[in-house]
């Protein structure tokens, strides 16, 4: 218990001691765990909110549109454990109060319960004569409520209920009733007479027959329960019948994909999204570690020479970086959770959608679980060489002695002063230098996929199944992205600058007072991160972009060759700016490294 | 002594260091008034802690002086910026110190042109004048030896190859002798003895009263001022030949 205190006192006092840098490494560490949360937060969103519709809602297995007659049949086949229905349905143009329109899928039902496939009010009551429901997602999109006069058909009814339902996808991925046919998503060149993103609505029988539109006479929607919900395929192949007279059928397994479309393909943006962070965070632990330990070799002597033994000093040390880990995994899943609702607006017509993200134990774990495991990687090895470093030269504060690159030290002989001092001080820590340049290879990859979806999204044609709602929610998917991505390599680029500034700092001395300007100095502390930038951002826009492109759209299963790459042009404008950014982040810690007193150091 | 001779290479007036404030001022170096002629060796002695190693310092433009001035070869030094003094440093000034402050992942010779290389003189030329230097310095055929290789004494030695490559005005020393064992300070002994009598102006700061013989003047300094100062004359001065020997 002692020993646990020991270690737990020490490990808060130094992480006072250097405020700044245990919040940087807060920042790291909180920037993946919140990417975690929120990638975990969407798993669940893309399947457990149908789930649990679906239970409650006693959602169909089987859901089977067309002539009345055809369905009366089909309620009485093999397999059948219940239905509700057959409803009348017909299409219909809706419009609200504020005059926005939309078509509409407008089934008549029942006032009395459904033993399957009864929609669950979230607001109101149901409907009655000249009285309409609408499904949430629909109601949210239109900014309608209870107690609101709406026009179906050119019939006013008023808005008594809002419901959600299992037995479609939420607004706008609505599943088509109709046999007219309905477009989702981009509605650009779709056939006249197609109902465009329909909506959902809930009518009684009557009304419903009141605004049917003459082609849809005699059509209606069957809602089955089947003996195996599992087997609604091999139930439809062997019920559907095949060709033209083939009844329209759709499996609940379809129709889950569907409602969790936009939050898995979220889910999966956010998942790639957290691996990289991951990397990076490792990357930027390693770095600001690495920098710390050389601040904190005397540290470490003074323990071992008050009697620490190896073991304990590592616990020290290891115990800093767990401490900062389980605040950035709690800061991780609080701030995941409150963004969540932003990325999850498909789902609005499902229990536990936006507004209500479930932080579930399992995600918990995963992210405390994940921060420490990040925390341990990066801290072990360096932990574990202080431990063992000799006491007398710790005392003594001796630097790991730098690496000597004989042709490069050459090479640079020949280079303007700033070059030269760049190239030897880039040079002096080699595993710095490869760090520096995966930060920015992952960053530059990741921009260059980012850069790719966005022209996606924009572009109306290849946007394909997505309407403009579900671009909307995918581009905050890319900002949360780009934001904690680029937050994140901007700290990383300012950390591995202040380490090398650190570890320099008898070298820069000594330079400056063999006559080196600060301005020579400072050049030669930006061009160390200039120089690997230059060669990470390259990497980046070749092989690591693409790579990257190909591997979400393996995992996605997405169509990667009507992707727009982006142009030479653009990727040379994209190392360019990479460069101008890197230089900049890293102008003022340079600056204050070059022109740190000499006799400080010497 | 020709009037060139005569001509103060480092003059400094009125020089003071102050930490702190109030009751926690310190004068680390207090109102010193100093000349240093062209082939000059001046010894500034004292105990650790009175403020030498400032002064050095101070007088070399690594820092900057609370009251007073310093001139070298004539031009204000305590007044420039930055830049100038950079240039001062690479141009006018050699810095040897106590811990040598080698590059340890440079060999001997690319230790010594650095220093050439950041004056701007062509990566050959002064290859060939590092060259030059170590072999003038004892140190041939330890060229490409990296300074773990050295002994403490080859490691100063390197050092003072480096203070002189840009042909300075003045080499100053910071305890050239503190961190050697007896041999190797009888090695830089003679090394700055040579310096010596080769005319090039020294000033040196150190406790060794071994080094301090070789010199010209010798100033005592405690509590940061000036409390003494001996002219060596030379039936006293060279008294290195007492400690190394005759062939030295």
């Amino acid at each position: 218990m002692g020993r646990m205190l020991l270690v737990s006192r020490l490990a808060m006092r130094d992480l006072r001691r250097r405020r700044a840098e245990a919040a940087l490494l807060l920042l790291c560490v909180l920037a993946a765990t919140t990417t975690l949360t929120l990638a975990l937060v969407l798993h669940d969103a893309a399947s457990d909110p149908y789930q649990r519709t679906r239970a409650i809602t006693k959602g169909p297995d089987v859901v089977a549109t067309g002539p009345l007659s055809r369905l009366e049949t089909l309620s009485g086949a093999s397999g059948v454990a219940g239905h509700s229905g057959p409803f009348p349905v017909t299409a219909a143009k809706l419009r609200t109060s504020s005059s926005k329109t939309s078509d509409v899928q407008a089934v008549g039902r029942d006032s009395n319960a459904a033993t399957v496939d009864q929609p669950l009010l979230t607001d109101g009551a149901w409907a009655g004569p000249n009285g309409v429901v609408l499904e949430a997602a629909f109601a949210r999109a239109l900014d309608v409520g209870v107690g609101d006069q709406v026009t179906l058909a050119g019939r006013s009814f008023s808005v008594t209920g809002v419901a959600i339902t299992a037995s479609s996808a939420p607004y706008p991925g609505s599943l088509c009733l109709v046999p007219r046919g309905c477009v989702t998503g981009s509605t650009e060149g779709a056939p006249a007479g197609v109902l465009r993103n329909p909506g959902l609505v809930w009518l009684t029988r009557a009304d419903v027959m009141s605004v049917a539109q003459k082609a849809d006479n005699q059509f209606a929607v069957l809602n089955l329960k089947l003996a195996d919900p599992d087997g609604a395929q091999a139930f439809i192949d062997a019920n559907g019948g095949r060709g033209p007279r083939a009844l329209p059928m759709h499996p609940w397994q379809n129709i889950l994909g569907d409602a969790t479309e936009l939050a898995h393909d979220s889910q999966i943006l956010l998942f790639i999204g957290t691996w990289l962070l991951a990397l990076l965070a490792v990357a930027s632990l390693s770095v600001l570690v690495g920098g710390r330990m050389a601040d904190q070799t005397r540290r470490v002597g003074l323990l071992k020479a008050v009697g620490a033994t190896p073991g304990l000093v590592a616990a020290v040390l290891v115990a800093e970086y767990v401490m900062v880990a389980v605040s950035a995994a709690g800061g991780g899943l609080a701030i995941g959770t409150f963004t969540a609702p932003l990325l999850t607006g498909s789902s609005a017509g499902l229990i536990g959608g936006a507004g209500t993200p479930s932080v579930t134990l399992p995600t918990i774990v995963w992210v405390i679980t994940a921060a420490l495991a990040v925390a341990v990687i990066a801290t072990a090895a360096p932990a574990v060489r202080a431990a063992r470093s000799s006491t007398v030269d710790a005392l003594a504060d001796a630097p790991r002695p730098p690496r000597r690159m004989r042709r490069l030290t050459a090479v640079s002989s020949r280079l303007p002063i700033p070059l030269l001092l760049a190239l030897r001080l880039a040079v002096r820590r080699p595993r710095r230098v490869l760090l520096g340049i995966a930060i920015v290879l992952i960053t530059v990859s990741g921009i260059y996929v980012l850069l790719i979806l966005n022209t996606y999204l924009g572009t109306q044609e290849l946007s394909g199944g997505y309407g403009a709602a579900q671009v909307e929610v995918l581009r905050h998917v890319l900002l949360v992205w780009s934001v904690i991505l680029l937050s994140l390599a901007a700290v990383n680029t300012i950390a591995i600058t202040w380490a090398t500034v650190l570890d320099n700092r008898h070298a820069s001395a000594l330079v400056r007072a063999l006559g080196a300007t600060p301005a020579q100095m400072t050049t030669a502390l930006v061009g160390a991160q200039v120089l690997p930038a230059l060669l990470g951002a390259v990497l980046g826009v070749f092989p690591g972009g693409p790579v990257l492109f190909h591997l979400i759209n393996a995992i996605a299963g997405g169509a990667g060759d009507r992707a727009t790459l982006p142009t030479p042009w653009q990727a040379t404008a994209l190392i360019a700016a990479v460069l101008v950014v890197v230089a900049a982040l890293t102008a003022v810690p340079a600056r204050v490294g070059g022109r740190r007193p000499v006799t400080e150091t010497l | 002594m020709s009037h060139a001779a005569d001509k103060p290479v480092l003059r400094a007036r009125g020089l003071r260091k102050e930490y702190g404030k109030g009751e926690g001022l310190v004068r680390a170096v207090d109102d010193i008034d100093i000349d240093i002629r062209a082939g000059e060796t001046v010894a500034v002695m004292g105990p650790s802690g009175c403020g030498k190693s400032t002064l050095l310092h101070m007088l070399g433009g690594l820092d900057r002086p609370s009251a007073g001035e310093v001139l070298v070869n004539d031009h204000r030094v305590d007044q420039i910026g930055e830049r100038a003094l950079a240039r001062l440093r690479r141009t006018d000034i050699g810095f040897v110190f106590q811990s040598f402050h080698l590059l340890d992942e440079l060999t001997a010779v690319e230790n010594v042109e650095l220093a050439a290389l950041l004056a701007g003189r062509p990566p050959r030329a002064a290859r060939r004048r590092a060259e030059a230097l170590l072999a003038d310095v004892g140190l041939t055929g330890r060229e490409s030896f990296l300074p773990s290789s050295l002994s403490g004494g080859q490691r100063q030695r390197v050092a003072v190859a480096r203070a002189l490559i840009n042909e300075p005005a003045i080499v100053l020393a910071d305890e050239p002798t503190g961190n050697l064992d007896s041999a190797s300070t009888l090695d830089v002994l003679r090394l700055f003895e040579a310096l010596h009598e080769s005319g090039q102006t020294l000033l040196i700061v150190t406790h060794d009263e071994r080094i301090a013989a070789t010199t010209d003047r010798m100033i005592s300094m405690r509590d940061g001022s000036f409390v003494d100062e001996t002219v060596l004359t030379a039936d006293t001065t060279g008294q290195l030949r007492v400690f190394a020997g005759p062939e030295a």
